[in-house]
């Protein structure tokens, strides 16, 4: 079977001979356009006077066009139909676009946008947390609140009670490949898109909406994304219209990619959150109430930071069992950049609000923060009483939990506790670089909160020579999604993935898909996949039943042959013969996700079909005279169920683990007080670099099979490892707390400048 | 003019290019080699790099801020170049198949590019040779696995062939690019058309073209300059000419000023170092460039010459004030001269992101001490002031006392008297301040044998 091998990624050989073809790369017929928004150069406010002449007459330029110049309703939004294309000269932050250029090069738009002369009226802009509450602007009525039990009257009368707050900053995606999209007029009106999205059914459905065509006259191809992460869930939709627009009106093709400085300027990013939390406890650290007001910045437009926070408030408890919850999220509209998808969902800023409560708790109680998060896991021995199986606050029953055991084996294998009194010793004997150590938990729900996106289809064919040609909803942004659906269908056939041809992901051969997001796309994607191949080999199994006079249930598949026990032919053979017996080689398959039932107003039911879990613990080295640091190692054990490819997955989790330190490291954004971005480009924005990653760096699979029936009980791999950075940040704040008697209260992200003024906080409080 | 260079092993030469058109664009635009991938267009993220060999080896450059005009005479290899002509692919393309060190295989022909000029280079400092590659998937962990792994195995043939089959033309000029072919040439052009922009490495003029837009009326390029790249030892020191790239600064400062060969290899990347010069890093008058610290530290002269005149001042001089140098219409920087003397220096450059990042601060630290007392010191800062500077007060604080904890209460006052620095996205004032006062510290600790870097601490 091809399941379960570390093949690797299909296109690796693609990839490093530069003939991957993204979006930029795709040769364009004569005459294609290429696009640049002019952006505003104000936060908030009107637009007064804008002259265009300039950018009219500039070398190259075919065309320009304002709101009033489109078509249609050209909406963006994923969500709440929020996000005008360009500016209906109503200004809601700095870099929304205004203006569109066409113009024979990518070149000669931008250096004709830059001609543009706009003059605003401005208005004082929202940006922060405390502005928006103080303005009080929000989207949805007001505040969320979910509970389960009575956490005040519980945190009141714990024994020990604490209070405190964490600023969680943002995070730009930086995929490598910038935004990007093609369009090429079709015949009769027709429109085809290429976009670099994680959404090509979002893409064909806005952009029909904004040339007021139905859905079946435009067709989206996408076969392969420089990353994602999220970011190309719903922020590709304006290029792809832009493009459509011009497309259309002109007759040429049209092409967008952004600049990356325009990329950080207009697009979405992570949601910044302010969590504040009061906690109760006993005195081995067990939480018997506790309450969170998370404040999450979502920017300008609605996009999809209702469910982001909702995932926020899911995650809110991480992996303990805490009796008396009370979760209010706050969603704030600022003049500020759409927050959107990113990795995680909001997940990782919930979880990280809970480890810093353990966190706290820990230092409260001068405890073993390791001995604080274990007491508090679910079905720790003291809460396993009565023994009915316990529930997350929104009433999930918690069936399968393997964090206690996973737990002790990375103590186990990471010889943790060995290693925490080496930090000790070090710590006592070291002036200026101190250690610090830390392990933490990540329990992730898998499948999407708006239950209905939790379906997926395929189709596939045999051809008459055996070769088969695979489709799917899903999209490839470097996951190895497409290989490890390959390898699904390649078992199902018993042939090898040679056999195979994954093609790029078109929405005229699979309709209505989800956004390859939420860890899903081999969940879903896998099964529906799983199900159009058995339809056909069950017909193909049927027809040589009946040519060898044999009940089909001695028909088997594999080693690219077919048998009936007696009989052996080719798997290419029995093609030709099914297609000669007239038997249809071609299958649709089809796939929703069982069990699921939620209510997301009163925050209960059973939103995921099943959790991932993982623990990881990391080692850094702090300099307490600058506040630099180093990770020194990290052990990660990682749960992904019955792995359908070991290799991608571990891929997935040494890459995950990097991307969440670097959240919570060396990742800033900063606005200034005019609400324009300063860190808009890898010169100021330091995702980590080769040497940022952990010296040892040890990622092992936890073996066991998903209890539920997912594909081949695998589990989603995309998102969960990214919140292992959590123990990046929690050894950071241990590292810190050695040089003093203070708690760190060390805010993300922790730069050498947050680090430096926690480690002087800590030094005065003697 | 013509430009003529090897592409992938095959002569091309170009006639009528305009003058800052990058390497990057044409591969993309006009020969269809899409391989080198734009990701950030300003030289960071190492998705377009390329390898460029020349009499001096094979170097990993950006291609995104790289003119065509700088190629002329040199091997140029694209991703496309980097398995045989027959399609064996090289062993870092091997080996990145088999590590899985592709993901989303966007920055991955930078990567392969980066890793095959190392490999041709026996270069095993592997974070040192990526640091100028950024990925974004797979937490670099199987790309230096593979890394690793190629390394065992030769360098192919198609690869060195390229400095063996160099050969160019000699160049013929019009219009308004000039490429003089010595530092004379250069002094009398310049002197002529003083409004001319010059350009060596173009990591600083580069991103005026590809992101402020600017459109450049006239440049000279530095690049066949041979004579204003060398370096010499001369009775007064070690004289670096002006046009001596930084990977070549870095060799030539290892054994003598080991923390500032040390801060270099922090410096930008392999890509900036092989393209940016130390010339430039001064000229630019940039308050955060990393070398002046250093140099004014050390007491380094700055040659500069007009025609057939020349004058040396010390180089904190030359920093007048922010965006302004002592520098004369048509007159530029032609070397600058380290006296010789004991490696008692320090730099400490401090940044969000060890690797290739901007200093916040940069501080330079040379103190002597006699007898327990403080003998001589000169310190320099970059990234507290609107220019690189002098930290006179501190300096005075300390000369003549003991080389104790005292003289970082005797100085504590001084640091203001100095410096009034700025708050941006880089770093605040107050940091600024007293990450600047802590080095101090630092350099006394290190005196007194503790450890104070955690870039040489293990697990």
């Amino acid at each position: 079977m091809s399941v379960a091998k570390p093949l690797p990624h299909d296109a690796a050989r693609l990839h490093v001979t530069g003939s991957a073809r993204y979006v930029d790369d795709i040769p364009t017929p004569a005459g294609c356009l290429h696009l640049a928004f002019g952006l505003a150069e104000i936060a908030s406010g009107t637009i007064a006077r804008i002259d265009l002449d300039q950018t009219r007459s500039a070398p190259g330029v075919v065309g320009v066009w304002c709101a009033k110049d489109l078509p249609a309703d050209c909406d963006c939004s994923p969500s709440a139909h929020d996000e005008p294309l360009l500016s209906d000269d109503s200004i809601h932050y700095l870099g929304q676009p205004v203006f569109l250029v066409a113009a024979t090069s990518h070149l000669a738009a931008r250096k004709a946008v830059a001609l543009a002369s706009i003059t605003y009226e401005e208005r004082k802009p929202i940006l922060s947390i405390d502005e928006a509450l103080e303005a009080g602007s929000h989207f949805e009525e007001g505040p969320r609140i979910w509970q389960k039990g009575d956490a005040e009257q519980a945190i009141q009368s714990a024994p020990h009670r604490l209070d405190g707050e964490i600023e969680i900053g943002g995070q730009e995606h930086f995929y490598l490949e910038g935004q990007a999209a093609l369009a090429v007029p079709q015949e009769g009106g027709d429109m085809l898109v290429h976009s670099s999205t994680q959404h090509p059914t979002e893409i064909q459905h806005k952009v029909a909406h904004a040339l007021d065509i139905p859905m079946h006259a435009v067709r989206v191809e996408t076969r392969r994304m420089g990353g994602g992460f999220g970011g190309k869930e719903s922020q590709g939709n304006a290029l792809a219209i832009a493009c459509a627009v011009v497309a259309l009106q002109t007759g040429k093709p049209a092409k967008m990619r952004y600049d990356r400085d325009d990329d950080f300027m207009v697009t979405g990013k992570r949601h910044d959150f302010r969590i504040h939390y009061s906690a109760g406890f006993d005195a081995k650290g067990r939480l018997q109430g506790l309450a969170f007001k998370q404040y999450a910045r979502c920017g300008w437009a609605q996009d999809l930071s209702l469910p982001v926070a909702d995932r926020a408030m899911l995650h809110a408890t991480n992996a303990y069992f805490v009796p008396n919850v009370r979760i209010e999220s706050h969603r704030l509209k600022t003049n500020t950049q759409s927050a959107t998808a990113f990795r995680g969902f909001g997940g990782p800023q919930g979880m990280l609000g809970m480890e810093r409560v353990m966190d706290h708790v820990a230092h409260h109680l001068d405890l073993d923060p390791t001995a604080v998060r274990q007491a508090n896991y679910f079905g720790s021995d003291q809460n396993a009483v009565p023994a009915a199986v316990q529930t997350t606050p929104y009433g999930q029953p918690v069936e399968e939990f393997a964090l206690g055991e996973m737990t002790k084996a990375l103590i186990e294998s990471s010889d943790f506790k060995a290693r925490q009194d080496a930090v000790r010793a070090w710590n006592e004997t070291q002036p200026v670089l101190k250690k610090g150590l830390a392990l933490t938990p990540v329990m992730f729900g898998i499948s999407f909160t708006l239950t209905h996106l939790n379906q997926a289809g395929a189709l596939v064919h045999v051809y008459q020579d055996g070769s088969i040609h695979l489709n799917h909803g899903g999209t490839e942004m470097g996951q190895g999604l497409f290989q490890k659906v390959a390898q699904v269908a390649a078992s199902r056939f018993g042939v090898g993935l040679e056999t195979i041809k994954i093609t790029a992901t078109d929405t005229a051969k699979v309709p209505n898909t989800s956004a390859t997001a939420a860890s899903s796309g081999s969940d879903l994607n896998g099964m529906a996949v799983l199900a159009a191949c058995d339809t056909i080999r069950n017909r193909m199994a049927d027809h040589l039943a009946q040519l060898w006079q044999v009940s089909s249930d001695k028909i088997a598949f594999g080693d690219a042959s077919v048998t009936d026990g007696n009989r052996t032919i080719s798997f290419a053979e029995a093609a030709k013969l099914c297609y000669e017996g007239r038997i249809s080689l071609s299958s649709t398959g089809f796939y929703r996700t069982p069990k699921l039932e939620w209510d997301r107003l009163r925050g209960q039911g059973r939103p995921f079909f099943y959790f991932a879990y993982g623990v990881s613990a990391s080692e850094v080295v702090v300099d307490t005279l600058s506040g630099e640091y180093r990770i020194l190692r990290a052990d990660i054990l990682h749960d992904c169920g019955a792995s359908l490819n070991p290799a991608l997955d571990v891929g997935q989790i040494e890459g995950g683990f990097v991307q969440g330190a670097g959240w919570l490291t060396t990742e800033e954004l900063v606005w200034d007080d005019k609400g324009r971005l300063r860190t808009h480009a890898p010169s100021t924005y330091k995702i980590p670099a080769c040497s940022d990653r952990p010296d040892v760096f040890n990622v092992a699979l936890w073996d066991g099979a998903n209890q539920e029936d997912t594909i081949y009980r695998s589990k989603a791999v995309g998102e969960p490892p990214f919140m292992h950075g959590i123990s990046v940040l929690m050894a950071l704040s241990d590292a810190v707390a050695s040089c003093g008697h203070g708690y760190p209260d060390l805010n993300a992200p922790a730069t050498p400048e947050r680090v430096l003024a926690a480690v002087r906080r800590v030094q005065n409080e003697l | 003019m013509d430009t003529t260079f090897l592409l992938n092993g095959e002569s091309v030469t170009l006639t009528g290019v305009g003058p800052t058109v990058t390497l990057l664009d044409w591969l993309r635009e006009v020969r269809g080699l899409t391989g080198t991938k734009e990701g950030c267009n300003e030289g960071d993220c190492g998705a377009c790099t390329v390898m460029v060999t020349d009499g001096q080896g094979a170097r990993a450059l950006n291609a995104c801020i790289l003119f065509l005009p700088q190629l002329h005479g040199k091997a140029v290899r694209t991703v496309e170049g980097m398995s045989s002509p027959d399609g064996t692919l090289h062993p870092v393309q091997e080996a990145m198949i088999e590590h899985h060190g592709s993901q989303c295989g966007f920055c991955t022909p930078g990567f392969v590019v980066s890793m095959a000029t190392a490999h041709v280079n026996r270069d095993q400092n592997h974070d040192d040779a990526l640091a100028g590659n950024l990925c974004r998937c797979t937490g670099y962990a199987p790309i230096v696995r593979a890394a690793q792994a190629a390394f065992e195995h030769d360098v192919p043939a198609w690869i060195k062939d390229d400095v063996a089959t160099l050969k160019a033309p000699a160049l013929s000029l019009s219009g308004p690019v000039h490429v003089p072919q010595s530092t004379d040439e250069l002094a009398d052009l310049y002197a002529r058309r003083p409004e001319a922009t010059l350009i060596a490495g173009a990591t600083d003029v580069g991103l005026w073209v590809t992101k402020q837009l600017r459109q450049l009326d006239e440049v000279i390029f530095l690049n066949q300059c041979e004579d204003m790249a060398r370096i010499e030892q001369t009775p007064d020191g070690l004289r670096i000419g002006a046009g001596v790239t930084m990977d070549r600064v870095l060799k030539a400062v290892q054994g003598k000023y080991t923390s500032y060969a040390e801060m270099i290899r922090r410096y930008g990347s392999a890509q900036v170092r092989a393209a940016a010069t130390i010339g430039g890093n001064i000229a630019n008058g940039s308050p955060i460039g990393d070398n002046p610290p250093p140099l004014i530290a050390l007491g380094a002269t700055l040659h500069l010459r007009y025609r057939e005149t020349r004058r040396e001042m010390p180089l904190e001089a030359f920093f007048i004030e922010y965006g302004k140098q002592d520098r004369h219409p048509g007159e530029f920087v032609e070397a600058v001269t380290i006296p010789d003397q004991p490696d008692r220096m320090q730099v400490y450059k401090l940044s969000k992101r060890f690797d290739q990042d901007i200093s916040a601060v940069c501080g330079a630290f040379n103190i002597a001490v006699e007898d327990g007392v403080v003998s001589q010191a000169r310190i320099a800062f970059g990234g507290m002031a609107g220019v690189p500077k002098r930290a006179e007060a501190v300096e005075a604080a300390l000369l003549g006392h003991p080389w104790t904890d005292d003289a970082l209460v005797r100085a504590w006052d001084a640091w203001e008297q100095d410096f009034a620095p700025l708050s941006d996205m880089r770093a605040s004032a107050e940091y600024r301040i007293f990450a600047a006062r802590n080095m101090l510290s630092r350099y006394l600790l290190n005196d007194l044998g503790a450890q104070t870097s955690v870039l040489e601490v293990q697990a």
